[in-house]
């Protein structure tokens, strides 16, 4: 310290002095403040919007895809001709299948080609339609999860004796006027009558069953034989939440430890996949937009505290008439733009969270916000003013007081 | 008598190109208490002198004393520190913030010099009540009357105690009556033994002052 120093006595500036100061320097010109401010809520806000719609539109695939796709295995033949290669599916299938860990149920199924269907046994059949066949284990039909309207599905002790038993789809139900089932109603397949056990309201995964007769496996083997050629069997496999790709990688070894490539195996996508590959997606497009907008905002936000300092050149010198040191000035026009910034983040993060709200609303999604997201929203606006801050703030601390009074 | 400026041989050149030497080396020495005028033609130096006075600016040559501590010894910080604490100033523009009230105003002169919250509006109102404007404490500047607004300007330089009261012209941009009444105010520091150093055009004004030193082509005398 040289000779003299120690009589003078330090100027200071409290933090709070800094804050009331740089508040009042924002507060002074309020119009010109939230015009500065846009660009940052624009920016924050975009940020917002596409981290919650990621989210929420993220949540909502999984939610779809959890309910019943994302446990549903389907295995097929590949074989180009069935009869010369013999069964795709040895005939404990459903029981080896079962015994993998994670195996809800399982059956097998196929098309038996068409059939005419009548409701009356003397019925001309040659003005009546035909229609699809399907050949289906018990196990099979519960693992489409059909919604049954009316009655029952078939059930074991049905396929086991070869009963004739069908299930029809509601509107096949209605065209053949059969609107009850507790007078046993049948249907004459192929001139063969078929009691309906039950009626089928919808099938979401498997639509086609509600345009067919869907027939127990056995039932169909006994009347009309096995699969033919061109009528390929395959198999439904329902797993536990979350077991389907492990199921799946299992399933052909063990179905044909001797031919596993006959066997093609389809597992559903990976919800969590799905979802992250629509993040990932939606989150590079429009994050890049909220950087963009960030950065209009921050050079926003840089050219008004620019401007500010120009301006104020005569307040400078008079502050530093009054002892403020060139680090005073310089700490309050930063801090008068962090302000701004995150007066624009706050802002911006309202905006977000009710766009992401409001658009979830008219979608009747659910609205997805993640904490993570939201709490520090905010701070983004206030890092971006910062940075606009800085240069100008170093141009107000090189200020110099002669030259500032002049006038 | 204590001496609050003393000047040994300070000069100011202003680095060109091409450099003008605005004030050639002087001496001067300002006792406590003293009114002293500075006068002279335009361009002639006398804001040059006031800033180098007042600490806004450095000599390039000699030694200036304030107080009888050596400013060239002193860094920029602690020079900003000796100027906010020792100095008050009042300008020909006022430079009052247009956006603060009166009392506001003059709190500002207090901010970077320590002193508690608290204790800054009981010092502005005491200021503010001294000339004379008590019932325009909550005034903006806009509210009030060029003569009004040097008297706020006055009270600020006031606030601290400072030991030098510096005024650039501080009625060029007052009519005469309004002018009579801030010189009056002035009269009234010198005489409970305020120093001052005023620039000024008017020798009117000039005569009313215990010493008149003139500045011309950048040398400096002591008419009185
Ligand atoms: N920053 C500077 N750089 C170069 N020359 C300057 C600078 N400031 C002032 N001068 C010159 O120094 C001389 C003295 O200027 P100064 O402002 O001290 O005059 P003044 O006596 O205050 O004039 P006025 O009565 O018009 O206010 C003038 O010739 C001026 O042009
Ligand atoms: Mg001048």
């Amino acid at each position: 310290m040289n000779k003299g120093e120690g009589l003078v006595d330090p100027s200071r500036f409290t933090p709070r002095d800094l804050g009331s100061e740089a508040l009042a320097g924002v507060l002074q010109r309020p119009g010109r403040a939230a015009l500065t401010a846009l660009g940052t809520v624009v920016g924050v806000a975009t940020f917002v919007i596409v981290l919650g719609l990621t989210a929420t539109v993220g949540g909502q695939i999984s939610s779809r895809f959890t309910v019943l796709g994302a446990t549903e295995v389907q295995i097929e033949d590949t074989s180009v001709d069935a009869e010369l290669d013999g069964p795709a599916f040895p005939p404990d299938a459903a029981t080896r299948v079962q015994a993998i860990n994670g195996v809800v149920r399982a059956g097998v199924y196929w098309s038996a080609g068409e059939r005419t269907v009548n409701s009356r046994p003397l019925a001309d059949t040659a003005d009546t339609d035909a229609f699809p066949i399907v050949a289906a284990s018990p196990g099979a039909v519960t693992a489409m999860h059909p919604v049954v309207a009316h009655g029952r599905l078939f059930d074991d002790f049905h396929d086991r004796s070869a009963e004739r038993v069908a299930l029809l789809g509601a509107a096949m139900a209605a065209r053949l006027g059969i609107q009850r089932l507790d007078t046993h109603p049948a249907v004459f397949v192929g001139g063969v009558p078929l009691t309906v056990v039950g009626i089928l309201g919808d099938a979401e995964r498997h639509a086609e069953l509600l345009l067919s007769v869907v027939v127990p496996e056995r039932t169909v083997e006994r009347l009309w034989g096995p699969p033919g050629s061109g009528q390929p069997t395959k198999m439904i496999v329902e797993t536990r939440l979350g077991a389907a790709a492990v199921v799946a990688s299992q399933l052909a070894a063990a179905l044909r430890p001797d031919a596993p490539d006959r066997l093609k195996v389809t597992a559903p996508p990976d919800p969590r996949s799905l979802r992250d590959s629509v993040a990932t997606d939606l989150n590079s497009l429009f994050l890049v937009l909220a950087l963009v907008c960030l950065g209009v905002g921050m050079v926003g936000i840089a050219n008004t505290t620019f401007v500010a300092v120009l301006e104020r050149t005569g307040e400078i010198g008079l502050r530093r008439s009054f002892g403020a040191r060139g680090s005073h000035i310089a700490a309050q026009f930063l801090l008068e733009s962090a302000i701004l910034g995150t007066m624009g983040g706050l802002i911006g993060t309202c905006v977000g969270t009710l766009s992401v709200v409001a658009i979830a609303a008219a979608r009747h999604w659910t609205a997805v916000v993640e904490p993570w997201t939201v709490l520090p929203a905010p701070l983004l606006g206030t890092v971006t003013g910062l940075i606009a801050g800085l240069y100008p703030a170093m141009r107000a601390a090189r200020v110099q007081p002669v030259e500032a009074l002049q006038r | 008598m204590t001496a609050v400026i003393e000047f040994d041989a300070v000069g100011r050149t202003y680095p060109g190109p091409p450099p003008v030497a605005a004030l050639h080396p002087a001496d001067l020495v300002v006792e406590s208490g003293q009114y002293v005028a500075v006068v002279g033609p335009s361009g002639s130096g006398k804001s040059t002198f006031l800033n180098l006075v007042g600490l806004l600016d450095v000599p390039s040559t000699g030694h200036y004393r304030l107080d009888g501590i050596d400013a060239g010894e002193l860094s920029e910080n602690h020079r900003a520190a000796l100027r906010g604490r020792r100095i008050g100033f009042v300008f020909q523009a006022f430079h009052l913030l247009p956006h603060r009230t009166a009392l506001e105003n003059v709190m500002l002169g207090m901010l970077y010099q320590g002193v508690p919250r608290a204790e800054r509006q009981d010092r502005a109102l005491a200021a503010l009540t001294e000339v004379r404007l008590a019932h325009r404490l909550l005034a903006l500047p806009s509210q009030m009357s060029g003569g009004e607004r040097q008297r706020v300007a006055v009270a600020r330089a006031l606030v601290n105690e400072p030991s030098l009261l510096l005024c650039d012209e501080p009625t060029g941009n007052l009519d005469t009556v309004t002018a009579e009444a801030v010189l009056e105010l002035f009269h009234g520091l010198h005489a409970r033994g305020m120093t001052l150093v005023m620039v000024t055009h008017n020798d009117d004004v000039a005569e009313r002052a215990d010493r008149i030193v003139t500045i011309r082509d950048g040398r400096l005398e002591e008419r009185r």
